[in-house]
């Protein structure tokens, strides 16, 4: 079976600088996919990479087993391929209504019944029509990021790339937004590729994971892996040891 | 913010103001009463709008407003003749009612403004934010030209641009509009520069969006109020190069009664029929204040910071 | 025992388009030489609570107690230039990113000197020694060259260490640190952490701890105050979190996804209204 996306010996350079070297991963058709890291270690790169916001240098990127030329993405790919951005504040255009975010990607795609699909996505991210009219800056960072959601989904894509979508909300908030994900996961049969710093909400939502630092992968493991301990790298510990919170280390 | 829905019909404020608009067009207007809420705010913006307002009515009923012709006068008994009941601002040299010439001068003045407008700033706002968007060679092109119009004093260039034309109202309006284009294209480019890596532009481009349809609907929208208060702005800047060109004898050509040009022709009783000189200067003047205050209050009602308070 | 602060029915209220909004809604809380850890959400009013202990609300907001006692000073009625002397000298604040709270066109060395040079009469050669003995104490490696080194210079983790030297240097008694470590990395963010830990405990001090980090303020702090909506509606020992009475504490420890336990989909935190009366 094809994976539905295949990174091979992928490198990203930003002035000279190796945002990315030789990053393969490989993520199959329906699976959730965690990328962990601390900041600098490539994991947003990585994603941005994919989606063609990233200059990538060298490597080659595939979805569905057909490989996607350097720079090039065509209309097509944007149908298969969306992403939820990290921070809800800006990620959407703060002079447009949650009508104008959802209905532009149904324009340029050439959708028909704009307007049941709009309804219909915004109550699948637990909207109501009251929300449809407003602005952003009317809404909660959770809300924002619902419609971030919606508005990825619109377009009935089958890879949907995740940038720390929670890291900017409460706690509580987030907890809503992991079920709203995992339940459209479910629902669409989604693949998921899901960057992270929090090792715990990656444990959550994966069924693999890779770990990165520096620009490269350290460790690919299954999710299950982190509750048996059973990790080998150093890095991959120290990062499992720091999710638990402080330890006071008695002094002598 | 209360989720029942009221039983009693909504007031016209409410329903602007509400936090759940129902279509499109309540969620629009919601947003302009806003702003014009904060606009209202500044009491000198507010009397700026009303010079303007007063400028419109003034332009638009001129035929009825002006007690005499602007263009025949008395030759014969009339000619400069101090202000009085008969004749308000007083007479020109050629025995021509000033207040009535100063009524007529509103059009012109408001038809060169317009067309400044019209011709300039969308021009400015394409080239900024085509030049601020795509970066790399159409950037540097762009903005070398750019550059090459900024290096000139406006009023050199205009008047260059009118020699080379010839003199004329239109002609000086093309001049002025060729020349305060590269601001505003400075402006647009500058903004879109801190725009174009927003999440929300990333969004657009990966929906698939062509680069034109991101800066003419996504990019051009966020850039409009900050040209529109520079535009407003610099609407007094170009009421007074029009008027210097009409000063100068490039701009409008007699006798229609162009305010820089009334004033040119008065130069040469400044100082024993002043009245000739004063009546077009003080509308200059005011027309420029309520240009300047109205851009002032539009500054601080449109701008984004203020979004969401 | 006396406590260093001790605070009754704190109120600071903005003025809002209708009517005052109460961002703090009566806290009361007394901290000795201990570390306590105050946990909300966003709009928990938690960092107002810290900006009034500190004198640093905004001008437009009004500050209402019962009672404010830092030792024996009444922050109340003391003068604003009172208050100026307090901070830095006997309490400081550390907050969130110090890329912000660091003047960037200052050298490191000589923003610790200048806050030093405020508070105490010192000649330049100690200056220079204490501070660089406190670029030592927060542990940093070769404090000769950080000391020369402008704040754009250093990384987040590296900046903030310098933000602790500064503010420790005068040697306060209280310690106000709104997230401190909320804006780096995880690794990076336990070592400042352990840093703080062992000059809060060497130096005797008070710690303020503010954070929205639920599980990293109950394995720091000794205390823990849950507030939501301009209130306190728990305070514990950080020990007996897992017996958390109150619905809010426990949907918020509930809803944080843990390695190893398998809950989908996450319970959600059920806001109900009674909490924020």
């Amino acid at each position: 079976m094809t994976a539905a996306l295949e990174v091979k010996a992928l490198g990203v350079e930003y002035h000279g600088h190796k945002a990315l070297d030789n990053v393969s991963v490989s993520v199959a058709r329906g699976e959730s996919f965690g990328l962990v890291g601390e900041s600098g270690s490539g994991k947003s790169t990585l994603l941005r990479a994919v989606a063609g916001l990233a200059p990538v240098s060298a490597g080659s990127i595939a979805i569905d087993g057909k490989a996607l030329r350097q720079g090039k993405r065509d209309r097509a790919f944007y149908r298969e391929v969306q992403m939820v951005f990290q921070d809800p504040y800006g990620s959407l255009h703060p002079r447009q209504t949650i009508d104008r975010a959802l209905l532009e990607p149904l324009a340029i795609h050439g959708f028909d019944n704009t307007e049941n699909r709009i309804v219909r996505a915004l109550e699948e991210v637990g909207l109501g029509k009251g929300f449809r009219f407003r602005y952003p800056h009317q809404l909660s960072g959770g809300q924002r990021q619902r419609v971030a959601i919606a508005r990825a989904l619109i377009v009935e894509p089958s890879i949907v790339l995740l940038d720390e979508p929670t890291s900017a909300l409460d706690a509580s908030v987030q907890a809503e937004i992991l079920n709203l994900l995992e339940q459209t996961r479910k629902a669409r049969k989604l693949t998921f590729v899901m960057v992270s710093h929090d090792l715990a909400v990656v444990n959550h939502m994966c069924e693999r994971l890779a770990i990165m630092q520096g620009g490269h992968v350290v460790e690919t493991l299954p999710a299950t892996a982190l509750a048996d301990h059973a990790f080998k790298a150093d890095y991959t510990k120290k990062l499992f040891e720091a999710s638990d919170g402080f330890t006071r280390r008695e002094q002598a | 913010m209360s989720d029942m829905i009221s039983p009693t019909p909504l007031s016209w404020r409410e329903w602007l103001m509400t936090e759940r608009p129902g279509s499109r067009t309540q969620a629009r207007l919601g947003r302009t009463y806003t702003t014009w809420l904060r606009f209202c705010e500044n009491k000198l913006a507010l009397l700026g709008l009303l010079i303007l307002l007063l400028l419109l009515l003034t332009a638009a009923f001129a035929d009825l407003l002006a007690p005499y012709s602007p263009y025949i006068g008395n030759l014969k008994d009339e000619r400069l003749l101090a202000p009085s009941a008969l004749h308000w601002f007083g007479t020109d040299d050629q025995g021509r009612d000033i207040l009535s010439r100063v009524i007529y001068g509103s059009r012109l003045t408001l038809f060169v403004v317009i067309l400044v407008a019209i011709i300039a700033a969308p021009v400015g706002l394409l080239i900024g934010t085509v030049s601020g968007y795509a970066g790399g060679w159409i950037d540097a092109v762009l903005m070398r030209i750019t550059d090459i119009f900024l290096a000139f004093p406006k009023l050199v260039l205009a008047l260059a641009f009118v020699a080379a034309l010839g003199p004329g109202i239109e002609n000086a309006v093309l001049a002025i509009a060729i020349t305060s284009w590269p601001p505003y294209a400075r402006i647009a480019r500058a903004e879109t520069m801190t725009f174009r890596n927003a999440d929300y532009i990333s969004a657009v481009q990966l929906m698939g969006a062509s680069p034109m349809r991101i800066v003419l609907r996504h990019i051009m929208p966020l850039c409009m109020p900050s040209l529109i208060v520079r535009v407003t702005l610099d609407m007094a800047g170009i009421i007074l190069t029009a008027a210097g060109l009409g000063f100068l004898g490039l701009g409008a050509q007699p006798p229609l009664p162009e305010w820089g040009a009334m004033i040119a022709s008065g130069r040469r009783f400044i100082l024993d029929q002043w009245w000739v000189a004063a009546a077009p200067g003080a509308a200059i003047l005011i027309v420029s204040l309520g240009f300047n205050l109205l851009g002032d209050g539009l500054r601080d009602a449109l701008d984004p910071k203020e979004e969401g308070r | 025992m006396k406590p260093l602060l001790d605070i009754e029915d704190l109120r600071v209220t903005f003025p809002g388009r209708s009517g005052p909004i109460q961002a703090v809604r009566g806290v009361s809380l007394k901290l000795g030489r201990e570390r306590l850890g105050i946990v909300g959400e966003s709009g928990s009013g938690k960092s107002q609570t810290g900006r009034a202990i500190m004198g640093l609300t905004p001008p437009q907001a009004t500050v209402t107690a019962k009672k404010m006692m830092f030792n024996d000073i009444d922050l109340l009625t003391a003068s604003p230039k009172q208050r100026r002397s307090l901070r830095g000298k006997q309490m400081a604040m550390i907050l969130q990113d110090p890329k912000y709270s660091l003047n960037p066109v200052m050298t490191i060395g000589r923003q610790i000197i200048e806050t030093l040079k405020t508070h105490e009469k010192v000649s330049r050669a100690e200056a220079r020694d204490r501070a660089l003995a406190m670029l030592e104490a927060v542990q940093i490696r070769e404090p000769k060259r950080v000391f020369d080194l402008h704040p754009h210079e250093v990384s987040g983790g590296m900046g903030q260490r310098a933000m602790i030297a500064m503010m420790l240097v005068a040697g306060p008694e209280l310690l106000i640190a709104d997230e401190p470590t909320s804006a780096l990395d995880v690794t990076v963010q336990l070592e400042v952490l352990a840093i703080l830990d062992r000059l809060v405990a060497d130096r005797g001090m008070g710690l303020l701890f503010i954070s929205h980090d639920l599980r990293l303020v109950s394995t720091f702090c000794d205390r823990v105050i849950v507030m939501y909506a301009g209130k306190i509606v728990e305070e514990l020992a950080s020990a007996d979190l897992a017996n958390a009475q109150h619905p809010y504490t426990r949907g918020l420890l509930n809803s944080l996804p843990r390695i190893g336990q398998d809950r989908h989909p996450l319970p959600v935190l059920d806001r109900k209204p009674e909490w924020a009366l």
